[in-house]
């Protein structure tokens, strides 16, 4: 694998459940390179998810070709590297604890990978430790909040040393203060470790975090772009389902009364800085 | 109400005997139950009190969690008791009136039946309160490895004990959610006769079951996203080790039978 090789290649993927004739993909190309952070928008049953499990091969493409960190992920026996490159955090914190006591369940992964005790011990702490979980780590997983039990989620993943981490709506049950602990892990984990993030969400100002955003619409990739080059498309987003930033949505509504803000203005600080020069 | 919630009633501790490896403390459980069954008389099943007593001691647990585990077969000891002192024969009659007969001899059997019973709780109370679910587990996973060889889902089994220990206290909120809910819209849980009362539950356990399932199946997919492909070249981050603590346990118990044996009746 050569270092420039995109961490993940979908290549008109497409994808449909037995039991029902609709596609759920369909002719999916996306590449995302290493250490991107790429945020996935789409309203419910945009195909947003079904996405999400093709990429660690929980799902295998019934059409076209995924492949993870070079890996085709159809391939015989492929699945087990595939997981290994591509971890997942789902969206109910309870439902992906398997064990009553949260270091047991940080060493999961590992223990399924076949690794010597002494080192799992190792990267479990380590792994606790980045999620700034350590003091926690001989409770018992319904003694936690939300957003501490997602921790845990990520620090069972970290331990495995992925190189992309896919989060399929992974604040959606956490309440303020928990999805802003983990969004700002993750960011870290971007930045610090150069782990490349998939992050799928409905929260358009989770969105406005990532590098590059990639909006689907009935199980079809329908833009790609930055940040701002996506939620500039107000109209576009409507169509789709979907709202824009608070922020952008502010400065729409007084730009249409008369007011000369720029375009592209996504969070609370950049308002503050362009209403200012506004004098 | 879910805050204090204690599994399998493990009381935390760092004894000697908490430190005992969950294989040893399972196995020289099982040896306790064959002295209690073996003794014979009352000397001997002094005894294996004594025994059980010292253990307790040890571990630093308070007699008074011991013996309220007692409480709840109470009614089982006094049943049997009564049972066996009327319907064994033999011996001499104490005591006649009408159909009944009590006996000597079936006083004593009764006697031993009631012994052994508080016996037999209070040494196994000993192991699942010292020993925390998960090490328990560890443990019968362990000593029923072999068994895999001829077809035993040893670790399927194991793996099953535990979620099921991991997911009470979830269901246990659930149920109360759900039935909280259900209160709020009317639902009556507690009045009416038993037969009302179980039909009452139909709503709470609905509900419950259909989530469950959701549970089941994404946790599964969970498991499958972390590599889990059942317990073959699987390892743990925690091994279980015999130390010289379960060797002097071991010793203890096989003195503790051999008096048992040797005691006259």
């Amino acid at each position: 694998m050569t270092k420039d090789r995109p961490i993940i290649e979908l290549n008109n993927a497409s994808f449909h459940y037995q039991d029902s004739k609709q596609i759920a993909v369909h002719n999916l190309s996306l590449t995302v390179e290493k250490g991107e952070f790429i945020s996935v928008l789409g309203h419910n049953g945009s195909g947003k998810s079904t996405m999400a499990k093709l990429l660690n091969a929980l799902f295998l493409p019934s059409d076209g070709q995924v492949l993870v960190a070079g890996i085709d992920t159809a391939g015989e026996d492929a699945q087990w590297d595939v997981r290994r490159h591509c971890g997942m955090v789902f969206q109910n914190p309870d439902n992906q604890m398997v064990a009553t006591v949260v270091e047991e369940d940080v060493a999961f992964g590992l223990e399924n990978l076949g690794v010597a005790p002494s080192e799992i011990r190792r990267r479990v702490d380590e792994a606790l430790e980045m999620v700034g979980m350590q003091d926690f780590a001989s409770r018992q997983p319904h003694m936690l909040s939300g957003g501490q039990k997602q921790r845990i989620a990520i620090a069972g993943v970290l331990a495995m040393r992925p190189d992309v981490i896919v989060f399929d709506e992974a604040t959606a049950m956490l309440d303020p203060s928990g999805r802003r602990d983990v969004l700002q892990i993750v960011r870290r984990l971007n930045k610090d470790e150069g782990i490349t993030i998939i992050w799928i969400t409905h929260f358009m100002t989770e969105a406005t975090l990532a590098d590059r955003v990639a909006v689907m619409n009935k199980g079809e990739l329908v833009m790609q772009g930055t940040p701002k080059q996506i939620f500039t498309q107000v109209d576009k987003l409507d169509q789709y389902g979907l709202d824009v930033p608070p922020m952008t949505d502010l400065a729409k509504q007084l730009r249409d009364a008369g007011m000369e803000l720029p375009e592209g203005i996504l969070s609370v600080d950049e308002m503050v800085v362009e209403l200012c020069r506004l004098k | 109400m879910l805050g204090n919630i204690t599994l399998g009633q493990f009381f935390p501790g760092d004894s000697l005997i908490h430190r005992m490896d969950p294989r040893a403390k399972l196995v020289l459980t099982i040896a306790l139950i064959v002295a209690v069954f073996v003794a014979k008389g009352f000397l001997s099943y002094a005894v294996v009190f004594a025994f059980i007593l010292m253990t307790a001691m040890i571990s630093q647990i308070s007699l008074k969690l011991i013996i309220r585990a007692i409480r709840p077969i109470l009614f089982i000891v006094a049943l049997t008791f009564v049972l066996n002192m009327f319907f064994s024969s033999g011996g001499n009659v104490i005591f006649q009136w009408a159909f009944m007969t009590i006996t000597d001899q079936g006083l004593q059997m009764a006697s031993y039946m009631a012994i052994r019973l508080v016996l037999l709780v209070m040494g196994t109370q000993l192991l699942t309160l010292t020993t925390s679910p998960i090490a328990l587990t560890d443990g019968i996973e362990s000593l029923l490895r072999p068994l895999s060889k001829i077809g035993f889902p040893a670790h399927e089994l194991a793996m099953m004990m535990s979620i099921a220990l991991r997911f009470i206290p979830t269901l246990m909120e659930e149920a109360d959610k759900i039935m909280k809910a259900q209160m709020a819209r009317g639902a009556d849980f507690e009045s009416g006769n038993l037969i009302q009362r179980a039909k009452s539950m139909v709503p709470l356990l609905v509900p419950l079951f259909v989530s469950a399932f959701r549970r089941a199946d994404e946790l599964a997919l969970a498991m499958e996203a972390r590599c889990y492909r059942g317990g073959e070249h699987r390892t743990r981050m925690k091994v279980l080790h015999f130390t010289q603590i379960d060797l002097g346990a071991a010793i203890c118990l096989a003195l503790l039978i051999a008096v048992v044996v040797l005691l006259p009746m």
